[in-house]
């Protein structure tokens, strides 16, 4: 698997951790975005969605 | 064999600490993201055990909720996610035990949160009845800015029409943090803010807590109030050094109390116990 993802808000490089999974969130170091992991095959990163209302413990 | 799932929507640093659990330990799981997921597609069957870690509180009711109506035991069972997600259920639960906690009032227009203030008096707290991290808690100072809440919670939709307001308790730049696991206290933790707001998730520090006979005491009022095998404590020291609760988390982030901090291992005790219940049914 590749190593790494386009950012897909500024197409910087992001680097991908060692056995990523689905859902794992990623931070561009070019731009800061938040990125989530939506698909591994193919590997796709979309946007992390914004915190809902109703997220947490 | 019963199976063992854990079901998630977003990888925190929870999620990840359980999955490393359950290998290390050589626990057989499936770890199930259930964000693009379909009921009734999503596994489990009678005699299976499922740890649901949706970081949303309705998404994670409603999936322990349907497995539990296959047979599925859910940690935390979909009674106890109920219990824990709305504030004022929460207080009616503890109220109703005779639990100590900041003194509160359920107002249903910004005419009853006139009335409520009269009662708690000023400063007092604003919460949603459903949220987490610290967000959208509002401390209300004096009369113009209670009116001016209210009023923009009045148009904030339906999940903002109960307002659960607190009497402000002036809690010396901390709270505690107690984890409990299968019943009993495992870890506390002391969360040091300036911040009126305490929550980890706000900046706060955490460090390490001795677990008095009273907490102890008290906890166990608390597990016995509100059941479920995971719950997360949040506890406020009185004026007169005792002990209230302020909050009950039923689907607990546990990252500050895990490991060093404390020499507990959560996530490793968590999987374990979850796993040890499968083996019990």
């Amino acid at each position: 698997m590749s190593t790494k993802v386009q950012c897909v808000v500024c197409e910087g490089d992001v680097m991908l951790p060692a056995e990523v999974m689905e859902g794992e969130l990623l931070t561009c170091p070019d731009c800061g975005t938040e990125l989530e992991v939506v698909s591994l095959n193919p590997l796709t990163v979309a946007e992390a969605p914004e915190v809902q209302e109703d997220w947490g413990e | 064999m019963a199976h063992f799932f854990i079901f998630y929507t977003r990888l925190r640093t929870e999620e990840k600490l359980l999955f490393k659990a359950a290998e290390e330990r050589g626990i057989p799981f499936s770890a199930v993201n259930v964000s693009d997921g379909m009921w009734p597609d999503i596994p489990g069957a009678s005699g299976d055990v499922a740890l649901c870690r949706c970081v949303s509180q309705t998404q994670n009711s409603a999936l322990a909720v349907l497995l539990e109506a296959r047979g599925v035991l859910t940690v935390n069972s979909s009674e106890v996610m109920a219990l824990c997600a709305d504030k004022i259920v929460t207080a009616a639960k503890l109220d109703a035990a005779g639990i100590p906690q900041p003194e509160y009032a359920v107002a249903f227009s910004p005419e009853g949160a006139i009335e409520g203030a009269k009662r708690l008096g000023y400063p007092l707290v604003i919460k949603p009845a459903t949220g987490s991290w610290g967000r959208l808690l509002a401390k209300i100072n004096d009369r113009d800015a209670l009116e001016a809440v209210a009023e923009h919670k009045a148009h904030m939709g339906a999940a903002h029409s109960v307002l659960f307001m607190q009497q402000y308790v002036e809690k010396k730049g901390f709270d505690l943090r107690a984890t409990l696991l299968g019943g009993e206290p495992i870890t506390v933790i002391k969360r040091c803010s300036e911040h009126w707001i305490t929550n980890t998730a706000r900046g706060a520090t955490p460090e390490k807590y001795p677990l008095s006979p009273e907490i102890k005491a008290l906890l166990g009022r608390v597990q016995n109030a509100i059941g479920g095998e995971v719950l997360a404590v949040d506890l406020f020291e009185t004026p007169e050094g005792g002990w209230m609760v302020n909050e009950v988390n039923g689907q607990p982030e546990f990252r500050s109390s895990d490991g060093e901090l404390t020499g507990v291992d959560i996530a490793g005790r968590l999987v374990e116990h979850v796993w040890s219940l499968a083996a019990q049914k």
